[in-house]
């Protein structure tokens, strides 16, 4: 173990991290779901040649506009903080995420320079026709290119493609489509652009609500209640599909952040799916620590078992069958798994060894026990465990990993009834007269941006202590800087952060008051 | 040659005009994009955000070794 060493530069390494990653997703979502929607509405107008169509495109690009130029950029700072903070995950991860980054910075940068601008200036400039394509293209690249930093993301949920070479102490990609069509990555991405979406239907609602309570530009605000309203359904029913598939891909490769998630400590068949509920401090314990228990619950019997397993007699482990194993259900315990670290460790620390000795006869043959099939699919899959105290530190923080999950999909609720109320008033025709229901929508804008917010809290704080799931935790990954400097850039980050916000809340404001002027 | 250069012409023409026509709110978050994109890569990339393992090792062999030592020697996390 490194000696004296700060655990406050890892925190203030995750808060800063964690920081600018909640700041970077307000701005993205919302592209990602409104350029569809402005796609949609241009295809109106140009199909059926009504200006008031090009009105309301151009309504909600301006606003679209605004949130893409303050957001612009802001996941830059990400990758400064993984060359100067975490220097050592950076270069174990190798040119498995350089590479889909440096696919997402490129394809950023022409869908920039070239179709946003199109997009934006190029009104009276282009034929209606080559406008459409640029804003479909700009809608579909702003999509892919999420795609890379999301493949990457999955990849330190799933390891997969890889091989560690011990020469140069990083993974190198060894099977492009392995780490493309990872199970994670597939459900990561639609899972996160369908709630991408999602979000933006329910900012067009929203502010629609707010002119229809002001009784003005009523006909574009029930223009777009309808294409948000069906865009914003379609895309709960998409964004629910996608969880739950991405929900079951969790109990299979991540099966403590699963556990986590239901609060779920002893195993069991016929589980049941907590629909609400609140813990409490208990007297129970896992190893060392103390685990919290339901102070109440409302549970759906069985359906854990059948989401997960397919029926209600599957068997869905617990935190404590993770921990002390399960012979019966082939679970392996933590402690053999940081065994088996700890031996892929011991031929790490041999083969430098024999660098340092120069015995290149040992340094060949350690090679050759890196590429074994078996070396790497039994011990070093475990590599991180080999840092690991006690078998019961794996187990992440359960009542935010639990909290943020059900609140989540609460939200995800609460977003389709929405949506299904809007388009009954819309297509009855009495939507401007339910005041009730206009102030609700509009006072809901905040909540799918905590729903997305929780989605990515819940993934990351889940994953915990792992930064790369089972292969390296978060405090190997830290760079050995002064806790200092990272304080003052978490301030700076946050100053910035905040100031952009305000900047596009302001000038958000004050052009949805202008409203439509084209 | 004289398609090509029509069409590059078209193309400055869109940009010279959008930035000249450009609405109020457009000429705001430009000047915030400069702003941001100032303190970037100006101010927090500069003073703050070297490149930990290129500032201190010379060569990708000196840094192979610090990351695997690191990684010998990896400390435990807590949640």
């Amino acid at each position: 173990m490194i000696d004296n060493f700060d655990m406050s530069l890892v925190d203030w390494s995750r808060a800063q991290f964690a920081l600018t990653a909640i700041y970077h997703w307000i701005f993205v979502p919302l592209t990602l779901g409104l350029s569809f929607i402005l796609a949609i509405m241009e295809s109106i107008y140009v199909k059926t040649g009504n200006e008031e169509w090009k009105r309301i495109t151009r309504f909600w690009m301006t606003l679209f506009g605004i949130n893409f130029a303050i957001g612009i950029a802001t996941g830059i700072i990400l990758e400064f903080e993984f060359g100067t903070n975490w220097s050592n995950y950076s270069w174990f991860v190798g040119d498995i995420f350089g590479a889909p980054l440096a696919v997402e910075g490129i394809l950023a940068f022409f869908l920039e320079s070239t179709f946003v601008v199109v997009m934006f200036f190029g009104w009276s400039k282009v034929s209606k026709k080559f406008h459409l394509t640029s804003t479909w293209l700009v809608a579909v690249g702003a999509n892919l290119s999420a795609l890379w930093i999301l493949v990457a993301n999955a990849w330190m949920q799933h390891p997969v493609g890889m091989i560690f070479n011990p020469e140069t102490a990083r993974n190198e990609m060894v099977n492009f489509w392995a780490v493309i069509f990872n199970q994670v990555a597939v459900d990561k991405f639609l899972h996160t652009i369908s709630s991408g979406f999602l979000l933006a239907s329910m900012f067009v609602l929203s502010i629609s609500s707010w002119f229809l309570i002001r009784k003005r530009e009523q006909i574009m605000a029930k223009r777009s209640i309808l294409i948000a309203g069906i865009f914003g359904l379609l895309s709960s029913l998409l964004v629910a599909f996608t969880g739950d598939s991405s929900a079951r891909t969790i109990s299979q490769v991540q099966p403590v952040k699963f556990a986590s998630m239901e609060a779920l400590y002893e195993g069991k068949t016929n589980a049941g799916l907590v629909a609400f509920g609140f813990l409490k401090d208990s007297d129970k314990k896992i190893g060392s620590k103390t685990v919290k228990d339901f102070a109440i619950k409302i549970e759906i019997p069985g359906l854990l078992s059948v989401l997960t397993g397919g029926d209600k007699d599957a068997y869905v482990p617990g935190l404590k069958d993770h921990i002390d194993g399960n012979v019966e259900r082939k679970i392996m315990a933590t402690p053999e798994k940081m065994e088996r670290g700890k031996y892929a460790l011991g031929v790490l620390q041999l083969y430098s060894r024999a660098r340092m000795t120069k015995d290149k006869e040992q340094i060949e043959s350690i090679k050759g026990i890196f590429n074994d099939k078996d070396f790497q699919t039994n011990y070093f899959r475990y590599f991180g465990y080999a840092s690991v105290l006690s078998p019961e530190d794996v187990i992440p923080n359960v009542s935010v990993t639990f909290y943020s999950f059900h609140l989540m999909v609460m939200l995800g609720f609460i977003f389709l009834l929405i949506f299904a109320m809007a388009l009954y008033f819309l297509f009855r025709d009495e939507i401007a007269d339910k005041r009730w229901f206009l102030w609700i929508v509009l006072f809901s804008l905040p909540l799918p941006y905590i729903a997305s917010e929780l989605g990515w809290i819940l993934t990351e704080v889940g994953r915990q202590p792992w930064i790369i799931q089972d292969l390296m935790n978060v405090s190997g990954a830290v760079s050995q800087i002064k806790t200092g400097s990272v304080i003052t850039t978490f301030i700076l980050f946050a100053v910035l952060f905040t100031g952009l916000l305000i900047s596009e809340i302001s000038i958000m404001i004050k052009q949805i008051k202008t409203g439509p002027r084209h | 040659m004289n398609r090509i250069l029509l069409i590059l012409n078209r193309f400055i023409r869109l940009y010279y005009d959008g930035f000249r026509d450009m609405p109020n709110w457009g000429r705001k978050v430009w000047i915030i994009i400069i702003i941001k994109l100032f303190i970037m890569f100006a101010l927090l990339k500069i003073f703050f955000f070297h490149d930990f393992l290129k500032s201190k090792y010379d060569n990708d062999k000196q840094r192979s070794e610090y990351v695997r030592d690191q990684l010998i020697n990896s400390p435990a996390t807590h949640d």
